[in-house]
């Protein structure tokens, strides 16, 4: 007996005979129909499960910090089944449109796995015809439909909307990477200011590696052998290429003025033309521009591998007196300076690479760790531009221990407001 | 016989022979199984030439070394040559050519000349000296390089930077501090133990002040910052060292990867 026919029955027996006959009828016509019904829903379903509950208080609303092409949808999942025939919601899909009236189109799901408030991120591209084009600054409306075991089984909840994507000029959750951006500029340009007057007298503490590669040039000469310089497998726009660079120009004009040859195998075509450029005008610089050749900066290869044996071969077969290894290193590093080692060549390294440095300091006579690549390029150069970036930089990193002392303290005291400000969000 | 001859014959004689070995005779498809043999004998032989690198510099190596740049380089263009230019650069600037290298025309969008204008700006520098043009190249260099730097420098701040120093300042110093008496009675040596939270935050804290006292070039490292730098050195050497492990372990397994392929799938010799 089902739910309505025994609401019925029992609303109907205190009455008289014929009412009771009446109710029976209609008990029995009740059941009739709703055996019939259950045999139905058997038959389509496998089972006598009603539709649940769906999600409720569902909202939607623009996505902040971004370029208008999200919108955050948030619903209070459905409530746990309250009797046996009710479907258990397995999963949530989130459905958006143009029109209240649809068409709509399932734009995510979600697994039913929490009874807490749950948060959907609609987000997509610009182009239009991608499956993923979200329109920004449109009207649109959300709505969230609980599934079952049953496809054909679900409950949709309320629409929300409209609500438009828009985006937005300032990414708070980036404000301090805008700070730190602004102060470093500042503080550049007071140092660069100070570097134009100030002149050579700046003091940078001395760097092992660089203060040996004069001496290297050096024994290059007397050898009568010549330098290899690797700028590695980095492209023109990484930090310890453009480094690299620099140190590149003062090698060769050094070379120069020494007359010996430097050897430069480039990995990225972009890496060689501008290699060949820094080369030919340290040569200038050194008033020695007939001494240039072209063969001495080459391309070798785009695959990591390949460059590496080509190197190696370069190694074993010029037997330079000195290798340079400076700029961005992977998995070759070591291959490179086991090589340089087994030759019985000086070596010199820098890389901003942390997982390579080990390997360049046990193979290398001298390693510069990470930043001092960048400082070595300010050390050798001594302009005022270099100069002045690298004191910025030194009073930035003193700024920061004091800062990082303080928050420890603060975060440890329960102020945890202090750390989370410097936190990068999106 | 000159040896210079002798010896690529011999090899080209011991390589034919075995292809031959490793031929199935019995397999259905004898092209198929031709052109598996060629693969994987040549795979093997020219791992057995680079390995020769570890006795000294010789003809083998040196081949493979020619073999391996000139097929890498050529590969490396191609994939340059249609990755950028077929199917990017070109359906947004031309339906004809578009057609002709077979790609979808994807609609004229004038910006994408920039980046050719800049490549062929680049060429110049092939022109013969004589016309004095090739200083037009640094253009495209200047652009390359300061419009990637200028676009690095906030992605670098933020991952190399403010995390490092946001992640540093949420270290509690006592992390779940309830009061000593708690700290002794809870006393514990394990992993989620407060003392080894403790002593963990303790360790970077000290480690991440120290490392930046390292890289502090204005002062001279002496007396108590010399100190404290030595110490920053310490801490990133024993990363190094801990780094070190943790890679070569990985190379092994590169090494094993390539006995197997010797052993198994050339040689035959395991199963």
């Amino acid at each position: 007996m089902n739910y309505y026919t025994e609401k019925i029955t029992r609303a109907l027996l205190p009455a008289n005979a014929t009412a009771l006959l009446v109710a029976l009828l209609l008990a029995c016509a009740t059941l009739n129909v709703s055996a019939q019904e259950s045999v139905v829903e058997e038959d389509a379903v496998g089972s006598a499960l009603v539709a649940p509950v769906g999600v409720s208080s569902v909202t939607a609303s623009d996505a902040p910090n971004d370029a208008g092409r999200a919108v955050v949808v948030t619903f209070v999942p459905a409530p746990v089944p309250q009797s046996e025939d009710q479907a258990l919601t397995l999963s949530y899909e989130i459905h958006r449109a143009l029109s209240q009236d649809g068409p709509w189109k399932k734009v995510g799901a979600m697994p039913s796995d929490t009874t807490a408030i749950m948060t959907f991120k609609d987000a997509g591209g610009r182009d239009t015809t991608s499956s993923d084009y979200f329109p920004t600054e449109t009207d649109l409306y959300y709505r969230v439909r609980s599934m079952t075991v049953d496809t054909a089984l679900f409950a949709e909840s309320e629409i929300a909307g409209p609500v438009q994507g828009i985006g937005q000029w300032w990414n708070s959750g980036r404000s301090p990477v805008f700070w730190f951006v602004l102060f470093f500029t500042i503080l550049t340009l007071v140092f660069l200011n100070v570097a134009r007057k100030r002149g050579d007298s700046l003091y940078i503490r001395p760097l092992a590696g660089i203060d040996a590669v004069d001496e290297a040039i050096g024994r290059a000469t007397e050898m009568g052998k010549p330098i290899l310089y690797v700028l590695g497998l980095g492209t023109a726009s990484d930090i310890a290429t453009i480094a690299s660079f620099t140190i590149l120009g003062r090698v060769s004009r050094k070379v120069a003025e020494y007359q010996t040859d430097v050897i430069v195998p480039c990995y990225d075509p972009i890496v060689f033309t501008i290699a060949q450029e820094t080369v030919r005008s340290g040569y200038m610089d050194a008033g020695r521009p007939d001494a240039y050749r072209d063969e001495q900066v080459y391309f070798v290869t785009q695959a990591q591998f390949a460059y590496v044996a080509a190197v190696n071969g370069t190694i074993l077969r010029e037997r330079p007196a000195t290798n340079i290894y400076l700029g961005k290193f992977f998995a070759e590093s070591l291959i490179l300076a086991e090589t340089g080692a087994i030759a019985g060549s000086i070596q010199i390294a820098g890389t901003d690479e942390i997982a390579q440095l080990p390997f360049f300091v046990v193979a290398c006579d001298y390693t510069l760790i990470g930043e001092e690549l960048y400082a070595a390029s300010a050390y050798l150069g001594r302009e005022p531009l270099l100069l002045g970036a690298l004191k910025a930089q030194d009073y930035a990193k003193a700024v920061i221990v004091v800062l990082a002392i303080i928050g420890v303290i603060m975060t440890s005291m329960g102020y945890e407001w202090f750390a989370e400000a410097f936190k990068v969000v999106g | 016989m000159n040896r210079k001859v002798l010896i690529p014959i011999a090899s080209i004689i011991v390589f034919i022979g075995f292809v031959l070995l490793k031929l199935d005779w019995d397999g259905a498809d004898r092209t198929h199984e031709l052109w598996e043999a060629l693969e994987v004998t040549a795979g093997g032989f020219l791992t057995l030439m680079i390995f020769s690198f570890l006795y000294k510099d010789n003809a083998f190596y040196k081949f493979a070394e020619h073999l391996y740049v000139g097929i890498s380089a050529a590969y490396w263009m191609c994939v340059g040559f249609w990755s950028n230019l077929a199917q990017q650069a070109i359906p947004h600037l031309s339906q004809s050519l578009s057609e002709a290298l077979g790609q979808p025309f994807l609609g004229y969008i004038w910006h994408y000349w920039i980046p050719v204008a800049l490549g062929l700006i680049l060429l110049t520098r092939l022109l013969p000296e004589s016309m004095k043009i090739g200083w037009i190249s640094k253009w495209t260099l200047a652009f390359i390089v300061a419009s990637t730097a200028g676009l690095f420098i906030t992605a670098n701040l933020q991952a190399n930077f403010i995390a490092q120093i946001a992640s540093t300042m949420s270290l509690p110093l006592l992390p779940d501090w309830t009061g000593f008496g708690d700290f002794l009675s809870n006393f514990d040596l394990s992993y989620e133990g407060q003392f080894v939270k403790m002593f963990s935050n303790w360790v970077i804290i000290i480690g991440v002040i120290s490392g930046l006292v390292y890289f502090f070039f204005s002062k001279e490292h002496t007396g108590w910052f010399g100190r404290v730098s030595r110490l920053g050195i310490w801490v990133l050497m024993v990363t190094f060292g801990a780094a070190f492990g943790y890679t070569v372990m990985g190379r092994v397994s590169l090494l094993v990867g390539r006995l197997t392929f010797l052993f198994r799938d050339w040689a035959g010799v395991i199963g």
